[in-house]
């Protein structure tokens, strides 16, 4: 390597690494800090020590997680949710997707377009009429086996997974993704004799792996209701047995904050996502990359 | 084949809608009514300890009779009251709830609440800072009080040269100051005081409002409540705002003080300005603790009043509702919060029982400052505006706002929102 070459190489790489400490930094702190008391993280708060784990350290932050919170119960009920909202999202999404993009019928296009108006309000402009709207709701109960019609969606796992399953967003990804596929593979399927759901589910979603996986990833990462899940179950979820793990958070800020078990609990809830990153590294960057930022 | 796709997807969403209320039957509902339960809502899960207490309450009042059941949900703090205002909205109330002190007027305004029908030799031995009352009626009651008061080491002080002040004679403003200089002065501390400024929410009025009304200043005035004009922006408030911003401009105070005295706990500061839920952590940290009481400014020291107390809703099942109360707040109960809180009991018979507020308890102190001086944030349901505004502008003040501009700009926002709301039944 020439002198010119490894300058070269030196500008690339030196902005990228102190971008890659500055993007790290956080991460870093947070676990080290997870193993200090909160009077050594203050101690060490302004020197580099924040980011190092030295002094006082023990895994007693992460045992009492443990006996503020119950962490398990809130990681299923995250899990849970995610994968629901997740599939069905997946399922009804790209079938409304499909029937945009390549059906053709009346009104489609004012259909759409209301879709992708909605869009436009913030989730948390509506927030409010929406708690009003799931908490009068009808439900098919039961009593043993007597169905009984209930009133209410409030504090129960559907009203964390049904309203979020539409999603106007994965619609139109889906939408757009449909439209760039060739029209005469529908076509031969139709001299086969295929309907239009066997097309969509034989012809089409076998050629949509891409989308289906983006749309999956900004799922889980964007959704209001998902891994993120905060301000609604907040307003709908009044049971300790049903909230999720971003509430949780929320548990460890009493009288005086414990610091060391806020940096222990989140720690333990951003392993989950580390390792659906780094296992779906590729589909990730190209799902942001396809798709563009979006909260 | 295309129908038997169709069926199968129908079948597969059907499935999923279905699982939801099998799932959600394993759960509790949460909604008041005479229906045999009593369902309670703290704000405060992620306190296991303060959480079994009111379990235990539970077990024995569900032992004591059969007519109604109690259980508890418990909510996190900070965001207690958004849950509560959601479930208001949404006609999902609990039976009993636990209320910040400063809130009952707001939430028996509103219609969240109904007064109390309890005995008067049940609530008449509690401190009065912790009845929660609006418009002559009773609508809350605490088991515990906190008090704040002033963090010091005596040899600090000592060092300092400064007068150790007592409920008898405390500091006045002159000595206050001087205080203040000495210690960074003579003692060589980086900051004379904490204020645990990045507290904010609360904390903001709660701590810092007393020593506005010990100016001579108040929030609202409390002969009608229903303006704030003359008395938070007048020229007693001036004069605290003036004091206040003077401390941090003249580097006696840091602007930007973590919360929990931090500053003070790592020794940083002199002293601190901090609630009594800190003191058994400051004890174990320095042997030669004092928890002084706070500064007279002219019109007595001052300190913030009233906690979290238990309150009964609207909707809720009341003869069962009260009968819970009448478990609950016994001596022994009281007592049993303060040890696993660390929190004040609110009655005397109670502090007996505690190991710390006992007549001879470490922490006594703290009860005599909170009969003395507990100063209970205006009693009207314009408070949670009052509370929001004074913080963002006392926030101001702080970070070097000119305090007319800053007392001026809170007294119109306080006001109007007064007005907006027909004096809110004043």
């Amino acid at each position: 390597m020439n002198a010119a070459t490894a300058a070269r190489r030196g500008w690339t790489y030196v902005p990228m690494t102190v971008l890659a400490a500055f993007f790290l930094f956080p991460i870093v702190f947070m676990v080290a800090a997870s193993l200090k008391t909160d009077h050594q993280i203050f101690a060490d708060m302004n020197s580099l020590k924040a980011f190092l784990p030295v002094g006082d350290l023990s895994l007693a932050n992460y045992a009492a997680v443990f006996d503020r919170v119950p962490f398990w119960r809130f990681l299923g009920n995250t899990l849970f949710v995610t994968f629901m909202v997740t599939a069905f999202g997946l399922i009804v999404n790209s079938m409304c997707g499909y029937a945009l993009a390549r059906m053709r019928w009346k009104g489609r296009g004012l259909v759409f377009g209301l879709i992708i108006a909605t869009l436009i309000l913030p989730f948390d402009t509506t927030i409010v009429p929406m708690v009003y709207l799931v908490a009068n709701l009808p439900w098919v109960g039961f009593d043993g086996l007597t169905p009984v019609l209930e009133f209410g969606w409030l504090n129960t796992y559907r009203v964390q997974i049904i309203p979020f399953i539409v999603n106007a967003f994965s619609i139109f990804l889906f939408a757009q993704y449909f439209t760039s596929l060739p029209k005469g593979l529908e076509e031969a399927a139709a001299i086969d004799g295929a309907g239009w759901l066997r097309t969509y589910w034989r012809i089409i979603v076998p050629l949509s792996k891409p989308v289906f996986a983006t749309v999956a990833i900004l799922t889980v990462v964007t959704s209001p209701a998902t891994w993120n899940a905060y301000l609604w179950p907040l307003m709908t979820v009044q049971s300790e047995e049903l909230r999720p793990v971003m509430v949780g958070v929320q548990y460890f800020f009493q009288l005086d904050t414990a610091w060391g078990e806020v940096m222990a609990y989140i720690t333990m809830i951003t392993v989950p996502m580390v390792i659906v990153f780094l296992v779906f590294q590729r589909a990730f960057i190209q799902s942001i990359a396809s798709a563009g930022m979006k909260d | 084949m295309q129908r038997r796709h169709l069926i199968k997807l129908a079948a597969a969403s059907g499935g999923a809608a279905l699982a939801g209320p099998a799932l959600a039957a394993c759960t509790t509902a949460g909604s008041g009514s005479s229906d045999g339960e009593l369902v309670l809502w703290s704000h405060n899960a992620g306190s296991p300890l303060e959480i079994a207490v009111t379990e235990d309450i539970i077990k024995a009042f569900n032992g004591s009779q059969d007519a109604v059941k109690a259980a508890l949900e418990p909510f996190p703090q900070d965001v207690y009251n958004d849950s509560v205002n959601a479930a208001a909205l949404s006609g999902d109330l609990p039976d009993l709830l636990t209320v910040d002190g400063p809130n009952v007027p707001n939430w028996a305004w509103a219609g969240h609440l109904q007064p109390l029908d309890l005995p008067e030799e049940i609530t008449g031995k509690f401190l009065p800072s912790t009845l929660g009352i609006f418009q002559d009626q009773l609508y809350a009651v605490g088991h515990w009080e906190a008090a704040c008061s002033v963090f010091a080491r005596q040899s600090v002080l000592e060092t300092a040269g400064v007068r150790i002040p007592t409920i008898e004679s405390p500091w006045t403003r002159e000595e206050f100051d001087d205080a203040l200089e000495a210690v960074t002065g003579k003692a060589g501390y980086e900051y004379a005081i904490d204020f645990s400024t990045a507290d904010t929410g609360e904390w903001y009025p709660y701590a810092f409002s007393p020593f506005l009304q010990s100016f001579g200043g108040d929030l609202i005035d409390r002969s009608s409540y229903l303006k704030s004009d003359g008395v938070l922006n007048g020229p007693e408030a001036l004069a605290w705002g003036q004091w206040f911003q003077g401390l941090f401009t003249a580097k006696l105070a840091n602007p930007d003080s973590p919360g929990g005295a931090e500053d003070f706990m790592q020794g940083k500061a002199a002293m601190a300005f901090h609630g009594n839920w800190g003191a058994l952590p400051a004890i174990d940290l320095y042997d030669d603790m004092l928890f002084l009481p706070p500064p007279d400014f002219g019109n007595g020291p001052k300190i913030g009043g009233g906690s979290w107390q238990w309150a009964v809703t609207a909707t809720a099942d009341k003869a069962g509702a009260n009968s819970w109360l009448e478990t609950a707040l016994s001596d022994e109960y009281v007592a049993e919060y303060a040890n696993q809180t660390g929190l004040i009991p609110a009655t005397d018979a109670a502090a007996e029982l505690t190991e710390h507020y006992g007549t001879d308890g470490k922490l006594r102190m703290m009860v005599d400052y909170s009969k003395a001086y507990a100063t209970l944030r205006p009693e009207t349901p314009a408070y949670t505006v009052i509370a929001s505004v004074f913080g963002q502008y006392t926030g101001d003040i702080i970070h070097g706002g000119d305090v007319q501009t800053a007392l001026d700009a809170a007294v119109a926002e306080i006001d109007a929102d007064i007005d907006a709301n027909s004096g809110y039944g004043f």
